[in-house]
């Protein structure tokens, strides 16, 4: 068990390493970082000199070399476009990212699953058909192009919601927040929607057909058998053995959310760490797409140890599994 | 040939098909677009992708049906450069579709390679494969072919970086799509390997790569063939949403999602021609290709027969 | 009964107005928006129109630029040389930062120190300084390694800032990249400008308040400033027609009709002094990216000639540019010191067979192939605009293969190196604007002069277009003092360039801003908007 544990933590660090490398490696090339720094007119003395106290006539691998050194210390440097700590800038963005992707995961489960369930339940009948074609409009359409669309229908024509930006925030400690306030939470819906549109469509899909064998099962006829009510069976006995993918769906979908929070947030001029990503890669802002990296590979790496030490303490069989597998052939 | 039509018409599949009007109507829709699009060449009016056949005097003209100041040359209007939108739309579609299908083979072929071999091995190389999988999860598409790109544009000096950008695209959204195909078949084929035949056929002493290609991978196709329907459309909407952002195919030879792109810019501005055709095509395309996707799961999958 | 209905709702209707108009008047809130924030609050920080702006709002200069840029009395309230080399500028009296402490003769000596000083980007402002030194309580004397006229001029963009504030903490200097630590004058600011900051959160949002003890009475009657960041245009318009912005810098071409139509929006434009042109390698034996091997055919003058005279700039101004441009032939625009009018035609346009027949004079009867670098986020349409030349030039038999790209990538191909040896181009655009000196040498001197690596001229001439006659009239306009004799080396020397199909110079894009209809500011030329001539209805 302990074994294990410790097994799965190592290898994590490895691929955060090869998540670094892979960043660092890349991006150094994205452009010259110098043409950001500094005005058109600059001499192109003042451009070498600046590029060899940078370092960034370094080798490759010494510069990363120096970028894990100072990453694992929490110290990312400065931002190539605002001199500003690198640490801090994702920091202070980091709360507007993590409250919209949390929203539009919860519009997605609430409205997803639902809908799923429904669908499940009455493939055949005409609402569900209907609520199935709509769905697919999550997955039809460039999430830009819903986004405008909504704004430009609810915003502009309307006049029902904030066009852009967070509207009002709390400041609680560093994290600053859209729930307390009525202007936050106008502005996170539409943001939310775009967003979570296309996890709508994927959990909804999910859980029907999860549905459509579950009902079939010879559980449930037995169920059916004993006289219990459809209600009982729907809810007790279908969905309930539905939720475990659902979950784990749900669990790796948030990281790729915070991901796909590039598109939403450059649309919706949301001040979170996607955009400081996609911003950063214009400015050729090394230090910012390094770290913003290295972010979103620690996140997804500790949802997935989460959901594999989870089903490891849930599911009994997988300990026998997971050692054997580890024993090799 | 006559017989086994006949034992086609004859199946579950079939009447399955058959009794689903909306999945015939997808299907139709799916046939027609592919079709027009790939003879483009032929039927287009125009050829968008020449520049010498564009003039600027053209520019802006709006759909014959809604102005009179349309031109009947110009069906469904043309954009900024005086391209026609009827033949963007259907070389677009073309290009559209070629980088869909070359990217869903891409992502095919390493997913179904590494899920057989991670499957069928197991031990090291399974968790080696599995955790590269986590690698590869820890990057979405977009952030896969930003990457990719970035590397592109240094190895190869920028000199005609547009016209390795769709080997760049396709690539990348390849590489970001195969884990879904590698965990599949690794499923399957753990599940199948165990069985007896699998194990007789070893005992005689077939090789594995046999075993793998002539007893396994049958089992999977199924599934992998969802999965690829419905990557299919998502590979369309994903290369639409990397030229959002900038990544994109060159817009002198715009696809589907690169109008839609250029279209976005200016949706508010009274042409809305220049996004809505090729808005509608894209949604009416990848929408069918769906469709088709949800027939096929639910057709495919023994437990709902 | 009927009547007494109307009649009370008639009166809570009026009750409600004057309610809701009483607090209205109190607060004036102005939210605007443009594509990128303000890189740092440090007015040294970058030498780029959008950062000196914003941040003239908080630091005045000594001397600054009124509606029709003409320089005009600020922190300085007298300034000229004394001798060629010497100037001096008095110091305003009873200044105050707004920390409260009084703005003195050594701010000024540090402020200018500091910009020319390590981490500044306002360097090549102060090439000619040998030093500067406060000279009595209220003066300031400056004296120049040569006789430097334009001295002030390049200084109107430099803000001031409080010496005590900046070693109190510890940002003495502009940010040094090299280091790897924060300066607090990225964050923070305190000058003696017409507004305060009152928060900053990079990329997200930056608030002003008016400064109520500024030397100069404010015509503007705001209250509060609230500065965003937005990056998408679709999202920037909607949001002004949304009314949840009220100005916004930076109105993509194609939006500017449709807001014109728009019931509460006014649209302000008028042409930038940047002329947006296209360059020719014209120094390499054989181009980089072509079919023509061992001859370098824009060595040619006569194909450069069949391609200038075959780019409608007139049809690109109606669909691409939608009106938004002002074509022109000249290197320099309207309103800067050296725009020579008479000069300004374009030639007339050939027809396609007229250009073709051109091209087989000079060697190529069918055409060549040639490679072409255009940016595709620096310049208004910029990536249509190379794209309706490859239509245009697609016609004459010339077949340009167009790459567009993301600025940072597009400035370190094409731009010469640090050597001077030639941009990795063989037909390219660019943008310029004499924006330091509002004078046409600036121009001569970065752009149309042979690139030479001991006197640092023609270092922006990535195609190393080199005509000796004119890099002689060049240098000798520098130091001309008799308006009349310089006037005529400049007509000279534009009438060279000009004659020889240097370049291909397209338009002056337009600045277009766009407003709610109750706001009142000031578009100026350069495409420089100070808060304090902005009013709100």
């Amino acid at each position: 068990m302990l074994a294990f544990i410790l097994r799965r933590i190592l290898q994590s660090i490895a691929v955060l390493l090869a998540v670094g490398l892979v960043a660092f490696s890349l991006f150094r090339y994205v452009g010259d970082p110098i043409n950001a720094m500094v005005g058109q007119d600059t001499t192109m003395e003042q451009r070498e000199e600046l590029r060899q106290k940078l370092g960034l006539n370094d080798p490759a691998p010494i510069q990363f070399a120096k970028f894990i050194a100072n990453a694992a210390r929490g110290n990312f440097g400065l931002s190539y476009r605002t001199s500003e700590p690198v640490g801090r800038m994702i920091l202070e963005r980091m709360p507007a990212t993590l409250e919209l992707s949390f929203c539009a995961a919860l519009f997605a489960l609430f409205v997803g699953v639902p809908m799923g369930v429904y669908t499940g339940l009455y493939p055949r009948h005409w609402t569900s058909r209907l609520l199935q074609a709509i769905s697919l409009i999550g997955i039809s359409l460039p999430t830009f192009l819903i986004g405008i669309l909504l704004i430009l229908i609810f915003a502009v024509s309307l006049h029902w919601l904030p066009s852009f930006g967070r509207g009002q925030t709390v400041q609680i400690g560093w994290w600053t927040t859209n729930f307390l306030t009525v202007k936050g939470l106008q502005a996170l819906i539409l943001p939310s929607i775009t967003l979570g549109l296309f996890q709508l469509t994927l959990l909804m899909r999910l859980v029907r057909s999860e549905m459509l064998e579950v009902m079939r099962a010879d559980y449930i006829k037995f169920a059916r058998a004993r006289g219990l009510t459809n209600r009982a069976i729907n809810f007790g006995h279908a969905l309930k053995n539905t939720l475990v993918p659902v979950i784990t769906v749900t669990g790796l979908q948030l990281g790729a959310l915070i991901a796909f929070a590039i598109v939403t947030e450059t649309v919706f001029a949301w001040p979170g760490v996607g955009q400081l990503f996609i911003q950063s890669v214009q400015f050729s802002d090394i230090p910012v797409m390094a770290a913003y990296l290295l972010l979103i590979g620690l996140l997804f790496v500790l949802i997935n140890l989460t959901v594999d030490l989870l089903y490891f303490a849930v599911d009994p069989r997988l300990r026998g599994g997971g050692l054997a597998r580890a024993g090799g052939h | 040939m006559a017989g086994w039509l006949h034992r086609f018409t004859d199946s579950d599949i079939w009447w399955s098909f058959k009794s689903s009007p909306m999945t015939v109507a997808a299907t139709v829709v799916t046939f027609l677009i592919i079709a027009i699009s790939f003879l483009s060449p032929i039927l287009a009016p125009h050829t968008p992708f020449d520049p010498a056949t564009l003039s600027l005097s053209d520019g802006l003209k709006p759909p014959v049906l809604i102005s009179s100041d349309g031109d009947w040359t110009f069906p469904l209007g043309t954009d900024d450069q005086g391209r026609d939108i009827l033949s963007s739309i259907m070389y677009g579609t073309r290009l559209s579709l070629v980088v869909g299908f070359a990217s869903v083979v891409v992502a095919m072929f390493i997913g179904i390679t590494l899920g057989l071999v991670s499957g069928y091995f197991g031990g090291t190389i399974d968790a080696v494969i599995m955790r590269i999988a986590d690698v590869q999860l820890t990057f979405p598409a977009i952030l896969v072919a930003l990457l990719i790109d970035g590397i592109v544009r240094t190895v190869i000096s920028v000199k005609r970086h547009d016209e390795i950008a769709l080997f760049v695209i396709v690539g990348a959204i390849g590489l970001s799509f195969w884990v879904q195909y590698a965990r599949t078949v690794r499923g399957s084929v753990m599940v199948e390997k165990n069985k007896e035949y699998v194990q007789a056929a070893r005992v005689i002493g077939l090789p594995p790569v046999l075993i793998m290609v002539r007893h396994v991978l049958p089992n999977v196709t199924g599934p992998v063939l969802v999965i690829a329907t419905i990557n299919l459309g998502l590979a369309i909407i994903t290369e639409a949403t990397l030229s959002f952002l900038g990544v994109g195919l060159p817009s002198t030879e715009p696809s589907l999602g690169t109008l839609i792109r250029l279209g976005n810019e200016v949706l508010q501005s009274g042409d809305w021609w220049i996004t809505v055709f090729p808005g509608v095509t894209l949604a009416a395309l990848v929408l069918a290709v769906n469709l088709l996707g949800d027939w096929l799961r639910d057709a495919l999958n023994p437990k709902l027969r | 009964m009927h009547f007494n209905l109307r009649h009370s709702l008639a009166m809570t209707a009026l009750a409600c107005a004057t309610l809701s108009v009483a607090p209205a008047v109190e607060a004036k809130t102005f939210k605007w928006a443009n594509s990128g924030d303000v890189s740092s609050m440090d007015p040294y920080a970058r030498q780029e129109t959008f950062l000196l702006t914003f941040n003239s709002n908080i630091y005045d200069p000594l001397i600054r630029r009124d509606k029709d840029l003409k320089l005009e009395p600020a922190l300085a309230t007298k300034w000229g040389q004394s001798d060629p080399t010497t100037w001096f500028f008095d110091i305003r009296p009873n200044v105050k930062f707004h920390d409260g402490t009084p703005l003195t003769a050594d701010d000024i000596v540090f402020s200018l120190n500091r910009a020319n000083g390590p981490g500044s980007n306002m360097g090549s402002n102060f090439v000619s300084v040998k030093e500067i030194k406060k000279v009595g309580d209220n003066r300031v004397e400056v004296t120049t390694k040569y006789p430097d006229p334009l001295l002030a001029d390049k200084w109107a963009a430099i803000g001031m800032m409080s010496k005590a504030w900046a070693e109190k903490n510890n940002a003495v200097n502009s940010a040094d990249m090299t280091k790897n630590e924060e300066n607090f004058a990225t964050r923070n600011a305190m000058g003696t400008g017409p507004f305060m900051l009152k928060e900053r959160k990079a990329g997200e949002r930056t608030v002003l308040v008016p400064n109520p003890n500024w030397w100069d009475k404010p015509v503007h009657n705001l209250t509060e400033v609230i500065f965003t960041p937005v990056a998408n245009p679709a999202t920037r318009v909607a949001a002004l027609k949304a009314g949840d912005i009220d100005m916004t810098y930076e109105v993509p071409p194609a939006d500017t009709e449709s807001l014109k139509k728009e019931a509460n929006v006014k649209v302000l434009e008028g042409p930038e002094t940047r002329v947006v042109f296209l360059g020719f390698d014209q120094e390499r034996p054989e181009l980089l990216e072509s079919n023509v091997k061992g001859k370098n055919p824009f060595k040619d003058k006569k194909v450069r000639e069949a391609i200038h005279r075959s780019v409608d700039v007139d049809a690109i101004k109606r669909t691409v540019m939608r009106g938004q441009s002002f074509p022109t032939n000249l290197m320099v625009a309207p309103g800067i010191n050296g725009y020579t009018k008479d000069l300004d035609k374009r030639p007339a346009l050939l027809k396609p067979e007229e250009a073709k027949k051109m091209l087989a004079d000079a060697g190529y009867p069918n055409g060549f192939e040639v490679g072409m670098d255009c940016p595709n986020d620096r310049y208004v349409n910029d990536e249509k605009i190379c794209q309706a030349v490859v239509a245009m030039l697609a016609r004459i038999g010339v077949k340009v293969n167009l790459r567009a790209q993301t600025r940072n990538l597009y400035f370190a191909k094409i731009l010469r190196k640090a050597d001077l040896s030639p941009g990795e181009t063989s037909f390219y655009m660019l943008g310029w604007s004499p924006a330091q000196t509002y004078d046409v040498h600036n121009v001569f001197e970065a752009l149309i002069q042979t690139p030479n690596k001991t006197t640092k001229k023609g270092q922006f001439n990535a195609g190393g277009y080199s005509n000796p006659a004119l890099d002689k009239l060049a240098d000798a306009m520098e130091q001309e003092t008799d308006k009349a004799k310089r006037d005529a080396m400049i007509k000279d020397a534009t009438k060279l360039y000009v004659d020889d199909f240097a370049y291909i110079p397209l338009h002056q894009q337009a600045v277009v801003w766009a407003a709610r209809k109750n706001i009142d500011l000031v578009q100026l030329a350069d495409n420089s908007f100070p808060l304090r001539f902005v009013n709100v209805k």
